[in-house]
């Protein structure tokens, strides 16, 4: 390269005047490295620049540049500083992040099982309750029976364990107004699987048999007590074991109790 | 190979107070001068050019020594925050001044002011110089104008620029001996 020539094409004044592309101004920062006449060059055109500049100056006061100063410092703690102070906070920022994320786990889990406890004491409160309204629902149960066993309309029969089962009994309350029998079957085992007792109306002369029921779902019947229709006028009850649902005629080899109607 | 005046930058762009005082005051009266010469308004010029400073200090990591001289870095913050002000509506009625009076008028004006500055021998250093060097000095340097602004403003060919302030430029070393 010819510094000189290049020296004298009045690039380099251009560049002092700010004047040329970014590309130009990185190519001439690095001639002025390589080649000290041009980095001499440079600095003589901005020395006669600065002269020039300098010769149109106002003046400035001396105190001019506190106010100057008085800017900086604003910045210099804040930008010496910024940062550490920053990223220490960024840590400790995450640390308070990750510590309450911790906390959220821990409590969370703390509320699972709280909530795993209420879920318990509501099912057995859940239980107790039904056990109550069971109790009550017996009560009631029990209460309408008697009132109905009570009534003056009702005539008691005795049935009393037959030679197939001789210490079994039963007892029918019979309101023939209404034309019901309760059938208090306590005294009666419960049926082998796949056989239910049936219940017969007779009458004595002749001797014929009715069907009035079958004590069905016996086993689930805390009360034992079978309500059951009865139109007919009987003169005695018997009950029998038949297959499950019943029978068109009593097997009279299961004839477990029977009893007459008193007069 | 890193001058003085690198390193007080280097110091400086890493926000050193001190260093940025000292760069203040080897510049502030260019700076003060360039503004001056655009809004010619003295009182006026010395607020700007503190302005002018703090920006410089607030921008100083977007200098970047490969893209130009410092003080060509810092001359053009101050012509652009001049003739901002120059378009201000403060100034509104002098902006038609602003190619009628170059900085050879001002130096005038500054040695009848304050006699501190040492513009003493300058006027007349520069008395003689060709006119159109005035004008091509005083747009390219002072007033920020393009090569192609100030050819059509000096009404020459745009070629002829570079070779013109080369000459202007000479002959102003030539008288001042540098």
């Amino acid at each position: 390269m010819d510094v000189q020539k290049y020296i004298a094409s009045g690039t380099l004044e251009l560049y002092v005047a700010g004047l040329l592309s970014e590309k130009e101004n990185e190519e001439i920062h690095r001639y002025a490295d390589v080649y000290p006449e041009i980095r001499k060059e440079i600095e003589a055109i901005e020395a006669v620049v600065l002269q020039l500049t300098k010769s149109t100056s106002p003046g400035m006061p001396n105190t001019a540049f506190d106010a100057i100063r008085s800017h900086t410092n604003d910045d210099v703690v804040p930008l010496n500083t910024k940062t550490p102070v920053f990223s220490y906070l960024g840590w400790a920022a995450s640390l308070l992040f990750a510590a309450g994320m911790l906390w959220m786990y821990l409590e969370n889990g703390k509320l699972n099982t709280e909530v795993k406890v209420v879920e318990q004491e509501r099912q057995t409160l859940k239980e107790q309750l039904d056990g109550i309204e069971e109790t009550l629902a017996n009560n009631e149960e029990t209460e309408w029976l008697l009132n109905a066993l009570r009534s003056k309309e009702i005539a008691v029969v005795a049935l009393n364990g037959q030679s197939v089962a001789p210490t079994t009994y039963a007892k029918v309350y019979w309101n023939k107004k209404e034309q019901k029998v309760y059938v208090d079957a306590q005294g009666l085992p419960e049926p082998p699987e796949g056989y239910d007792y049936q219940v017969w109306s007779l009458t004595l002369e002749p001797l014929a048999p009715t069907s009035i029921g079958v004590l069905s779902n016996f086993e689930v019947n805390s009360t034992r007590v079978f309500e059951l229709q009865n139109d007919n006028t009987s003169e005695a009850f018997g009950i029998t074991l038949e297959p499950e649902g019943g029978s068109e005629t009593p097997n009279l080899e299961q004839l477990y109790t029977l009893g007459t109607v008193g007069p | 190979m890193a001058t003085e005046i690198d390193r007080l930058i280097l110091k400086f762009q890493n926000k050193d107070t001190l260093a940025f005082e000292k760069l203040y005051r080897m510049y502030a009266d260019n700076i003060c001068g360039v503004i001056n010469v655009i809004i010619k308004n003295p009182e006026r010029s010395q607020e700007l050019c503190q302005d002018v400073f703090v920006k410089v200090w607030e921008k100083s990591a977007s200098y970047t020594p490969s893209k130009g001289r410092f003080f060509t870095w810092i001359l053009n913050i101050a012509r652009n925050m001049a003739i901002d002000e120059l378009r201000s509506k403060s100034h509104k009625n002098q902006k038609q001044n602003l190619n009628t009076i170059t900085f050879v008028d001002i130096v005038t004006q500054s040695e009848d002011l304050d006699n501190t500055t040492d513009t003493i021998g300058v006027e007349a250093l520069l008395k003689g110089l060709k006119e159109k060097c005035v004008l091509l000095i005083d747009l390219l340097y002072f007033k920020g104008y393009t090569q192609k602004e100030a050819a059509e403003e000096i009404d020459v060919p745009l070629g002829t620029i570079k070779t013109r302030l080369r000459a202007c430029i000479s002959a102003i070393r030539k008288k001042f001996g540098l």
